[in-house]
């Protein structure tokens, strides 16, 4: 492919580089959807149409800084981003700078931190670009040398004559290579020599999260800035008949209080919010405030409601998504025939640091700050809401205290513009542990309803029902026809081939409670009532449950990662006490299996004593934040299927703080051992595909040991 | 309102306050440490946990004027160069993820070595439960602690 190299002024040059005197700077351009991204040295002035992503700077001092375009909420994007460019581009990774880029999706292309994609969307990219740097840095050195450019190679921030052993830091290269054009064709390395990739490097955003340096949203301050809390209207959809604020402005330091909304999925949900010159006034004020509700206008469900529902509807007719051959007749005609319905509750995100977001709104921009993962989803919905340009619109990234799907969205940053438009200074918006526990958006509550016939011991027909809200029709107006196409997320894509006859979809439920992403969506409890349905099945057919798959899976990299499986769990070994449970499902690209071992502690309880996972999410980065976010995947599944779960009470979310939102603490958590595959497949997701196969292989593993099965969550562990 | 004092990492500090402010947000927002966290402003999560005269305690459930003129210790009192050995552990054992629970882990952790030097694991489970990490850092904090332990006793030996 042919580099776009042009001609820049010195002014926009610091201005993409963002350092002074001379530099090395490479950008990607994203030319148009589906194709490859071009390396692009940016020395153009006339060219304020090109967008640049200006992910790698190097200066003269030899200081290299690229942007993170992406959030860093715990999964590890600050360190895998650094960790690729570093590789390729020969330099020490402490010499790296990480600033994070503001929201822009031109620039960036998606920046959403969501499907577990930052590395697996853009690593190719980030090789190919700072391979790119390299060598020019090499050629720049052989030219001033007059050597031969193979004579030439790069480590550790320099490039070095091998014959004469000669040396130059890049920085003192950089000028010369700014002049080069970007090599049109990039080998790059063979992983078996990586030196900074694939290795368990510490990450960089620890030091400063280890003595309270590290600045989240709710840290970040502005001169003159507000604070503010919201009373929103408890039933979700409730509209403000009134509100009567005499004894809030009696609260020393509340400012104003004022009728707000916030767009969740195109629906204005409202609110009341005051505003303090002090967050505890804000608070004191809101106590005062009196709030009277319309809520006449949609149903006000509880849990018990909305679950009967989604069991009819289950029984019923659904939209079918993918099918294959003729269930109905197969099904009819199987030696055995097998049939399950499974439930997974409502959940919250209640991400450590609470909803928050700071906003400072001037007739002409719009600028936000706060714990985000969709940056550029906020810049377009703020810029059509407040009618500003783009351009106009800046949205700055903090750390964030946990994401988990709830922060990829852009109410609370919608919410935050809008006041502080209003009363025409900057505002941070705060929200309480109870706000964010139960305004949600929630992980929808789900029922499945599933069927199989079985015939010489092998699945014949698998059909799966899914009955719950759809998170993509909750817009007024959106097509509630259509089908959820989520409902073989987490489901291993072979199956498809060796289930001769399958039907899988869906039927939608109607309802007022906004849903939305929760770590790994829909595989998150797709992945419960499938791997549990084929437990039931291997045991139909007299199987061992891993010899069951194993059999259904014949592709090698699901044959090896069984394996792997087997080996390390000690599956054929167990003990005659000891319950053992497996599953395995796929979801972002990745594969993960996981085997469950419990037992009877003394009192007679049931209690987890391992959990072996085999991760193969292809090429990968860092196998310790592999590892760290396994166990972390283990341990919100644990939370979800053992100790909470969001309840409904007419239209009211019950669970408000962790008195109630019970959280797994550190005496509950088992051993957990993580194993990487090694192979060259392409790179897939790592911060959520570690959740769905727990849970699963927990039930799986009780059931080996007592005979119960569970098929409903959350299950209390202690009364098994 | 009241003119308090807040000793808070030996400094003190003069702040205008509602004497029933949570110390937390008097410690955030008057005195602009911020690196004791919010997380549920019911002694639930432990996110807030600060040293009260060298005893954990949950900031967002004390008044401020109780901890008036009391010596206290935030997560930025430790140290200042990450040189305080469970600062080192939870680097060492690559312990946050998101990092937000961490400061009220590691002040509870710091709490516990102090009072018992090689914690069973039985203790670091009661020292420890007060403690939510959403991001499920749990079997890290407990080697960090480990480590911190073994930091602590070799940085005694050499003395």
């Amino acid at each position: 492919m042919e580099p776009l190299s042009k001609n820049i002024s010195r002014r926009n040059f610091i201005k993409l580089s963002g350092m002074t005197g001379a530099a090395l700077t490479l950008g990607l351009h994203l030319p148009a959807q589906g194709k490859e991204a071009e390396i692009v040295k940016p020395l153009a002035a006339d060219l304020p149409s090109l967008e640049l992503n200006a992910w790698i700077s190097i200066d003269t001092t030899g200081k290299v800084t690229i942007t993170n375009h992406r959030a860093e909420m715990g999964q590890g994007s600050y360190q895998a981003v650094p960790q690729i460019i570093a590789e390729e581009l020969e330099v020490d990774l402490n010499h790296v700078n990480i600033v994070f880029g503001v929201g822009n999706n031109k620039k960036y292309g998606s920046q959403v931190t969501g499907g577990s994609s930052t590395v697996r969307g853009s690593y190719k990219n980030l090789l190919r670009l700072s391979a790119s740097a390299r060598e020019m840095l090499i050629e720049a050195a052989a030219k001033k040398w007059h050597v031969n450019q193979s004579e030439c190679y790069a480590e550790n921030g320099q490039v070095i004559h091998k014959p004469t052993g000669k040396k130059l830091g890049y920085g003192e290269l950089v000028e010369a290579a700014s002049k080069l054009e970007p090599p049109k064709n990039i080998t790059l390395k063979n992983p078996r020599d990586y030196k900074i990739l694939r290795k368990p490097l510490p990450r960089q955003d620890n030091p400063q999260k280890v003595n309270g340096a590290a600045i989240f949203g709710l840290d970040f301050k502005l001169t003159g800035m507000m604070y503010a809390v919201v009373e929103r209207s408890p039933r979700f959809a409730g509209k403000v008949k009134s509100f009567d604020d005499t004894e809030t402005k009696k609260v020393p330091g509340v400012k104003y209080v004022l009728k707000v909304n916030r767009d969740v999925f195109n629906n204005m949900l409202e609110g009341v919010a005051v505003v303090a010159d002090n967050l505890w006034a804000a608070m004191q004020g809101r106590k005062a405030l009196k709030v009277e509700w319309d809520d006449t206008a949609f149903p006000h469900y509880s849990t018990e409601q909305l679950f009967e529902k989604m069991r009819e509807t289950a029984k019923g007719e659904i939209i079918s998504y993918r099918t294959k051959g003729n269930f109905s007749a197969t099904f009819e005609k199987a030696e055995k025939k097998i049939e399950a319905f499974y439930e997974t509750p409502y959940e919250s995100h209640s991400c450590m640091e609470p909803l928050n977001c700071t906003a400072h709104v001037t007739d002409e921009t719009c600028e936000i700050w706060g714990p985000i993962q969709a940056p550029d989803w906020i810049q377009s919905n703020l810029s059509a809401h407040l009618k500003l340009p783009m351009e106009k619109v800046t949205v700055h990234m903090t750390f964030l205290g946990g994401g988990f799907g709830r922060k990829a969205f852009t109410d609370y940053p919608y919410e935050a513009a809008v006041i502080s438009k209003e009363i025409k200074a900057p505002v941070q918006v705060v929200w309480t542990r109870e706000d964010d526990m139960t305004a949600g958006p929630f992980r929808p509550g789900m029922v499945y309803h599933c069927k199989a016939g079985l015939n010489n011991g092998r699945i014949s027909a698998f059909e799966a029902k899914m009955a719950g809200q759809n998170m993509g029709s909750q817009e007024p107006g959106a097509d509630k026809k259509g089908y959820n196409d989520s409902v073989t997320e987490g489901l291993l894509e072979p199956y498809f081939n060796s289930f001769p006859h399958h039907n899988f979809g869906d039927a939608p439920l109607e309802s007022p409670i906004p849903v939305m992403w929760w770590r790994s969506v829909y595989a998150s409890t797709n992945g419960f009532a499938y791997e549990s349905f084929l437990d039931e099945l291997a045991i139909e057919a007299g199987k061992d449950p891993l010899d069951f798959r194993k059999q259904h899976l014949w592709e090698e990299r699901y044959q090896h990662l069984i394996s792997k499986l087997e080996e390390v769990s000690g599956w054929k070994s167990k003990k005659k006490n000891d319950g053992y449970g497996v599953a395995i499902t796929e979801c972002f690209s990745s594969i993960v299996g996981e085997v469950v071992k419990v037992s009877k502690g003394v009192n007679g309880k049931v209690k987890i004593d391992k959990v072996w996972a085999v991760m193969d999410c292809g090429w990968y980065v860092n196998p310790d934040i592999i590892k760290a976010q396994v166990e972390g995947s283990i341990v919100m599944a644990l939370g979800a299927a053992t100790k909470h779960a969001t309840h409904f009470k007419d239209g009211l979310a019950v669970e408000k703080n962790f008195n109630s939102y019970l959280m797994p603490r550190i005496n509950e958590i088992p051993e957990i051992e993580v194993h990487i595959i090694e192979n060259e497949e392409k790179a897939g997701g790592v911060g959520e595909p570690g959740l769905p196969p727990f849970t699963p292989a927990l039930t799986n593993a009780i059931f080996d040991l007592t005979g119960k099965r569970i098929r409903v969550l959350p299950f209390n562990l202690e009364e098994v | 309102m009241a003119a308090l004092t807040l000793k808070i990492n030996n400094q003190s500090h003069t702040i205008e306050a509602d004497p029933k402010m949570p110390l937390l947000w008097a410690i955030r927002d008057l005195v602009g440490l911020t690196g004791t966290k919010y997380g549920c402003g019911i002694a639930q999560c432990g996110a807030c946990t600060v040293h009260l005269e060298g005893t954990p305690v949950r900031s967002c459930s004390i008044p401020v004027s109780a901890a008036a003129n009391k010596n206290i210790t935030t997560i930025e009192g430790l140290s200042n160069d990450n040189s305080h050995p469970v600062q080192q552990a939870w680097i060492l054992e690559q312990v946050p993820q998101c990092g937000y629970c961490q400061s009220g882990q590691i002040m509870a952790a710091t709490a516990l070595l102090k009072r018992i030097p090689s914690p069973s694991d039985k203790d670091i489970d009661t020292a420890m439960l007060g403690h939510i990490c959403r991001c499920g850092t749990y079997p890290r904090i407990r080697k960090a602690i480990k480590t911190a332990s073994q930091l602590m006793t070799q940085k005694g030996s050499t003395k």
